[in-house]
Order: structure tokens, then sequence, then C-alpha cells
């Protein structure tokens, strides 16, 4: 007899743990309206918010008169540690006739760059920062090689 | 319905000369069968897909047509015009031969399946045997595609799933015997009507119920549908048996599975659920008469398609079994207690105990 | 039986071959869908039961560790995230400490509890995503979903306070690279308390099912003595009662102050190791409450030279992570880059015992072992 009970205790908690499972998924089928936790991505593209500080691309902020901060000093370009950043400088001649460096071109690689902030924490003067665009894909690689300084722009005053 | 088809029937005799009218009615059928066998698995393959959404927490296809109603098509559209291939080192003859077999087996059983109320294709008085005796001709198309593909996946898949429909059949079987018993038929028809008073479900007492579980477990395994998937079992042997086929020849394997689920399914409903018979307390009652408005085939397809979302439900929730687990399952567990069960059918039937 | 004729007999010559001649071999991976990524296992197979295991690494070795030597000791760090992708922060965590000890630098307690508090939720993270995959590898494809709705939460905290959701490069010699958001400390009790009330889930789903409990009692026994010599580590090993826990060994930051049991199973088995791992969610979620009101104020970060020095010397440190112990070494030879960098890496001493482990079972145990052990492919070939 004990065997018997022992066989039909194993069948009925065997049939137990199953239908708490079942319960469980049942519960969720139900309950789907308010549980659902995916998005609609591309639908919810003007809603999408995204942290201030999430790692997109790295951006030169350029200001309203089309100044930036950037003092060409390749701080940022030392500390990449995989040569995303390309700094080319110029010698700009100041008021007084003496020569300075000042920012020519930034080059940066977005098919290279890992996300790393390394080069934001770098930068002493604060000039680039990282962006919140994620939606990278180009149909051409060349077009991830970007130039961050906008044409025509200058260092802001005052900025060393 | 049977207006319907008897008007058909008795005009086309009217019309041509009784050959030409049998031939025309051949026609007739094979259509509607090929439309029903693509029809189940447009809604069925966008059932499942919804249902597993739903207990995932996800949205399932929602891109395609309002809801996403035409993502099955469109995948069926994208599988007819990918190429057919088959790969170097296979058994040519067999490995395109298993895909049909599959789903010839798959319709045929359709043909003594009762749709609603004098609507079947054959009223064969050995319908339910047919049904068992057909549907486990499908081992051998899947043998036939392990073997022939040349691949160890597959070869271990079909090797296994022929070691599960065999023994899972037994089951099956007793199971049905324990209705057969109290029905006193193999015929489908005279299966349904003896469930006018009710169903077996609630008038077989014990014996009912518990061959009505074993029922669903030993056809879920026979579909090869998971928690009894080892056949395909996609994180143990990728694909298991369909591991090399592509394009259309995959998804006649795929549609085939859903076929199956949908005949399985309708016959679990034919026997324990009272088929296209609505839901009757007693005889006479109002609540019959009421019960009796709603139209046969859709009492029908709500049975069928309830037991089909259970066996969805199982899908989205257990793990797998392995292979040594789900034959002492079968061996150990469902064929003691469903050959003992069937004595108690036989016995409450031998008494005239049910209702 | 099979015919001699067979694809991988004759493409791939394997370094051994069955004794038998019933044996068949098969290449599982490097794609395969149960590998977690690129690992190629050879097996041998008698039927359906399992000879034979060999693994075969390499299809994802990025010589992490050579980069490492031309690279900078700030530099260094974010590559680390890419071996262990699950718990990039521990990584980055170990490094942080070796350069840390080389430079003698006392990093502020801010910074140190706001490491442990990353530290732990990174575990929570990794266990999250591991028993969703375990669960797929033996074939329950639902609680995926379930375990990412939780490790989302966590992804969203890690994406507001560091800014990237898997490589997060956060940690740096000194302390952490930036403070804590001001939402971090309420996202993290939301997260708690939704967590707490979730848990039961995991196991009505899954510890508790019949037929996952048959698939994983008994299946895949290690004993102590071999997990040992086998040099398994983390989870893994406190599967088969091994004390291995560098939390409580050899206490970093602020672990020593910290109330929290080391989880050891004696089973050996898969469920024991399964056990110990859903067991560790909840010892992490009680580190992370008695730390997130408690975050001290001050420096996030050491006062440091723009560019590191290390002095002459051998540098050892050492991490847990979710999957096991973590040894940084580190050779300098007085530059500012690493002369050699040696990583001890977790996954690839757990992965050793696989073929011990699976030997005489069937090859779906054979997945179920591998989810067990919580194999991270770029762990292991770094």
């Amino acid at each position: 007899m004990g065997f018997i009970k022992n066989y039909l205790g194993e069948v009925l908690g065997a049939v137990k743990s199953l239908a708490t499972g079942m319960k469980l998924t049942g519960k969720y089928a139900l309950k789907h309206r308010k549980e659902k936790i995916t998005q609609l991505y591309p639908d919810n593209r003007d809603t999408l918010l995204l942290p201030e500080r999430f790692r997109g691309e790295v951006v030169l902020i350029h200001d309203e008169n089309n100044e930036h901060a950037c003092t060409g000093c390749t701080a940022c370009e030392i500390a990449c540690p995989n040569g995303s950043i390309k700094i080319i400088t110029k010698f700009d001649l100041t008021p007084d006739g003496k020569k300075k460096k000042a920012l020519d071109t930034f080059v940066y690689h977005l098919d290279m760059c890992t996300m790393c902030n390394l080069c934001i924490e770098a930068c002493p003067t604060d000039a680039i920062k990282m962006d919140q665009a994620f939606e990278h894909s180009v149909t051409n690689r060349n077009d991830l090689i970007k130039i961050l300084n906008k044409p025509g722009s200058k260092i802001r005053d005052g900025v060393e | 319905m049977q207006n319907i088809t008897d008007n058909i029937h008795d005009w086309l005799y009217a019309t041509f000369n009784p050959t030409i009218a049998m031939l025309i009615e051949f026609a007739i059928i094979g259509a509607l069968a090929i439309g029903l066998f693509a029809m189940l698995g447009l809604v069925l393959i966008y059932m499942e897909r919804k249902v597993s959404a739903v207990m995932q927490l996800r949205l399932g296809p929602n891109r395609v047509g309002p809801k996403g109603i035409f993502q099955t098509t469109a995948d069926t559209l994208k599988l007819i015009v990918k190429e057919g291939m088959t790969p170097n080192g296979v058994d040519k003859l067999l490995f395109n031969l298993a895909p049909f077999i599959v789903m010839i087996v798959a319709m045929v059983v359709l043909a003594p399946l009762m749709f609603a109320k004098g609507f079947q294709i054959w009223d064969i008085n050995i319908g339910v045997f047919f049904i068992t005796a057909v549907s486990s001709l499908s081992v051998i198309g899947i043998l036939m595609a392990g073997w022939a593909s040349n691949n160890k996946y597959s070869l271990l898949g079909a090797m296994r799933s022929g070691a599960q429909i065999v023994s899972y059949e037994l089951s099956a079987g007793l199971s049905i015997l324990a209705v057969i018993v109290l029905t006193g038929s193999l015929k489908l028809s005279e299966i349904i009507t003896s469930q006018e008073n009710g169903w077996w479900i609630f008038k077989g007492h014990l014996p009912v119920w518990i061959a009505f579980i074993i029922f669903i477990i030993a056809v879920t395994a026979e579909t090869n549908r998971a928690p009894f998937d080892l056949a395909e079992a996609e994180s143990e042997l990728t694909a298991g048996f369909h591991t090399e086929y592509s394009g259309m020849k995959f998804a006649l394997f795929f549609l085939a599975e859903y076929v199956n689920i949908f005949v399985v399914c309708a016959l679990g409903a034919t026997l324990f659920l009272g088929g296209w018979m609505p839901l009757h307390f007693g005889t006479g009652t109002k609540f019959n008469e009421v019960m009796d408005y709603i139209p046969s085939s859709v009492w029908f397809f709500g049975k069928t398609f309830f037991l089909i979302f259970v066996i969805m439900w199982f899908r989205w929730t257990f793990p797998r079994l392995r292979i040594d687990q789900l034959l002492n399952l079968e061996w150990k567990y469902l064929l003691p207690i469903s050959m003992i069960n069937l004595l108690l059918a036989t016995f409450i039937a031998i008494m005239k105990w049910h209702f | 039986m099979y015919r001699e004729t067979s694809i991988v007999n004759e493409s791939t010559p394997t370094p051994f071959s069955g004794n038998g001649e019933s044996d068949m071999i098969i290449n599982v991976g490097p794609q395969h869908p149960s590998t977690h990524g690129v690992l190629h296992l050879i097996i041998t197979l008698n039927g359906e039961t399992v000879k034979k295991v060999e693994p075969h690494l390499g299809y994802i070795h990025r010589s992490i560790e050579k980069m490492c030597e031309s690279l900078t000791y700030r530099q260094f760090i974010y590559v680390t995230s890419r071996m262990d992708y699950l718990s990039a922060h521990i990584n980055n965590h170990g490094c942080a400490l070796c350069v840390e000890k080389g430079m003698q630098l006392e990093v502020p307690p801010r910074a140190q509890v706001i490491r442990v508090l990353m530290d732990e939720l990174t575990r929570l993270a990794s266990h999250q995503l591991w028993w969703g995959a375990l669960a797929m590898d033996v074939g329950a494809l639902t609680p995926f979903f379930l375990a990412f709705r939780e490790r989302e939460m966590i992804n969203d905290i890690m994406e507001e306070t560091c800014g990237t959701r898997l490589t997060m490069n956060y940690m740096v010699p000194g302390g952490v690279m930036s403070d804590i958001h001001p939402d971090f400390q309420k996202k993290v009790h939301a997260f708690i308390d939704h967590f707490k009330k979730k848990i039961h889930e995991y196991d009505e789903l899954i510890t508790d099912n019949i037929i996952f409990q048959n698939r994983t009692k008994g299946v895949g026994y290690i004993s102590k003595e071999d997990a040992i010599s086998y040099g398994m580590s983390g989870p893994s090993a406190r599967g088969s009662g091994v004390q291995c826990d560098i939390r409580k060994l050899y206490p970093y930051e602020v672990y020593d102050k910290l109330q929290f049991d080391e989880i050891i199973e004696a089973g050996g088995d898969s469920f024991s190791r399964y056990m110990v791992r859903i067991k560790e969610m909840k010892q992490s979620m009680s580190v992370i409450e008695q730390l997130i009101d408690n975050i001290p104020e001050g420096d996030f970060q050491a006062k440091t030279k723009a560019v590191l020095k290390l002095p002459k010397g051998e540098f050892y440190s050492r991490v847990e992570t979710a999957r096991g112990e973590l040894g940084v070494y580190l050779i300098s030879e007085g530059g500012t880059t690493p002369y050699r960098i040696k990583f001890r890496s977790p996954g690839y001493c757990n992965l050793s015992a696989l073929d011990h482990m699976a030997r005489g079972q069937k090859i779906g145990d054979l997945v179920a072992i591998m989810g067990t052990l919580d194999l991270v492919i770029p762990d292991i070939d770094r």
C-alpha cells in the first residue's frame, strides 16, 4: 500500500508543480494589457527619452554664436584608447602678433568609438560631451567619420 | 450545413452521370481540404505567436495588417518564393519525399472529422481507429527526413521522435478506448450523438477525466510539441529532424505540425467534449434549447481551439524533458494508469453507472 | 548504425577519435543555439550518451591581454568590460583595484560604497540573465522574458548613472568616473521592491517545476575535491561545497563591514549550482539594501595625476565576479603602460570541468550543465 501511496503522491506533486507554473503564465496572458513590457520602438521615437548621461556619440559643443571651447590641446586624442579622435591644429595669430595653437579640424571616427567616456573626462575646457543620439546606422562607412567643428566656428573668447 | 451539402450532392447527381459527379465531388473535397490545411496553418501559427507573446509579456506580430493578422501570410509567401535547397550528400529521393509524407498524413486524417452537424468528408465506421492508425504514419516521414538529411543532429532528432511517437501512441490509444468502451462505437458521428444528453467529460466520472488528461499529455507528445519537443529540441539539436530543410519543404513540416495539433485536438473535442454537440444537460430542458441556437460549427471550433490553446499554454510554460525521462513518463506512469483506467471505464460501462 | 560518410569525420579532422566504431562525433558550435556565443565543443556520443567533451576555444579571441600592454593605466580598464560583459563593472573593479594597489591610492569611502553597489547590481543582472538563459537551455522560453523584465530595470539604473547599459567603464583608478545620478537611490529602491515581489515567480516557474528538478537533480555531479582540483570558483564551485567567495575570504572595499552569507550547497549537481545562484540573488539584494541608504558623503574620486605611473613591481588583485574569481596580475616596469597583464578568468577554469561533469550524461543534460556553469565565452577566450 505504501508503494501505491508514494506513487500517487509523486504524480499529484508533479501535477501540482506544473499547475503552479501554468497558473503564472495564464495570469500573465490574462493581464497582458497591463503587464506587457515591450515598446513599439520606431513609433515611439518622438517620446523616447534617454538619460542625459547616455553615451551615444561625441559632439563638440557649439553655442549660438557658432563658438566652441576647444583649444586644440589634443588631451582627448591622447586619452582615447583606440584612436577615434584626431585633432588637426593650426596656428592663429593673436592681436598682439603671437602665434597661438588652435583647432583646425576635429575628426571623430564614430566607427571606432567604444563610448568609454575617457575623452570627455580628459578635456580640460569641457568642450566636448556625449550626445544621446543612438541611431547611427549608415549605408556608407565613410559617413561615420565625422568632423565635429562646424564650418566657420571659432574658439570662444576667454577659453584658454 | 447538412442541407447545403445534400443539395449540392443531389444537384450534381441529377445533372451529371454518377462517375463525373463523383469526380467533381472529389475535386471539391480536395480543394476544401487543401484550403483548410492552408488556412489552419496560417491561423494556428498566428495564434501560436500571439499566445506566446501574451504569456511572455510581449506584443507579438503587429506590423503586417491590423494586429499583425497577415504576418503568417507574408511569412508563407516568403517561404514559397525561397529556394528549395537540397544539400549535397543527402539522399535526394527520401529528402524530398519526407515533407510530403508528413503533409499527406496530416491531410488524410482530416477525412473522418465532423466539423459541424452533418458536415463530414467520410463517415467511416472505424473513424477513431482510422485517425490513430493514419496519424502514426507521420513518424515515417520524420524518420525519413532525419535519415536522409545526412546530418547527425537530424538523425538524433528523428530517432528520438521515433521512440517517442511509437510509445505515446499506446497511452493515447488506451485513453481513447475508455470513451469507446462507454460509447460502444468507433464511428465519430455515433460518438457525438451519444453525447446528446451531456458530454463524456461530465457524465463519464473519474475514468473519463483521467483519460482526458492522459490523452492531452499523450497527444502533446505525439505531435512533438513542447515539453515533449525532443525531436527538434532547438537548444540541443539546433532544429532536429528538419535542420537541413529550407523554404517550402520546411514550411510543409511546419504546417503539418499545426494541422496535426488541430486534428488531435479535434479528436479530443469530439471524444470528450462532444464535438459539434452543444452543451446539454439532461434532455429537453430550456437551457438545452438556448444552447442549440449557437451553430454547431462554432461549438466544434470553439472546443478545438480551446484544446489547442491548452497545448500552446504547455509549450510556453514548461521546460523540456530528457529522452529517458520522456520514456519513463510513458512506460512507468501514463501506460499503467491508462490501463487501470480502461479497466475502470469498462467496469463502469458494464454496470451502467455513467449517466 | 550511422553511415560512414558523415560530414564531420571527413572535413574536420579532430585531434582525437572515438574508441569504438559506434561512436558518433558531433561538433556542437561554434554556431549553436545553446553555447551562448561561439564555444566549440567536440562531443563523442554513444547513442544519446556523452562519452567525451572537448571544448575548443579561440573563436572570439581578441588578445585583450596583449592590447592592454599598449594602453595606459586609465585606458586599459575599458577593454576589460569586453571580457565578461555580464559583469563588466566587476571586471573594471578588479583592474582599478590592481592599479590602486600599485599606486598605494586610497579610495574615498563614497566611491567604495558606490563601487560595491554597482557590483551587486551587476551580479543581480548577471544572475537574472543566467536564469533566463538556463531556462531556455532546458527548453522553457517564457522565463527569459520575465528575467529580462527585471534586468531591464537594472540596465536603466546603469544607463542613468554610468551612461551605458552593458560595457560601462565606470570604475576608474581612484574611484568612479562620475557621481551617482540624483535618482539613483530612488530607482534602486523601486527595483528592490519590484524584485522582492517577483522573485517567487522564479521559483514557481522553474525551481519547483518537476520537469526542471528531474532535469537537474543528480545531473552533472562534481565532488568538492574535483571542483578544487579543476580550479573552479564562484557559484559553480560553491554548488559543490567549496568555500571560495572572494568577498568573504579576501574582502575588498567595504565587503568586510557588510552582513551577508556565503551561499554553499553541498550537492555538487546542476540543481545545487542553480540554487546557489538563486540564493545569491537574495543575498545581493540584502547587500544593496544595507548600503543604499548609507552612501557616505564626500568625493567620488581620489585626486590623481592626469598620467598614472605605477612603480616597478608585480601586483595582483582579485574580485568575485558573477561567475567566480577574477584575478588581475599586473607587471609594471615603472612606465605608463603595463608590461604584462594576465587575467585569471573564472569561466575558463569552470569550463575545464565540463568534460568531467558531462561524461555519461545525455546530450540534453550536457546543455543543462553548460547552463548551470554560466559560461560567458568572451570571458573564457578573452
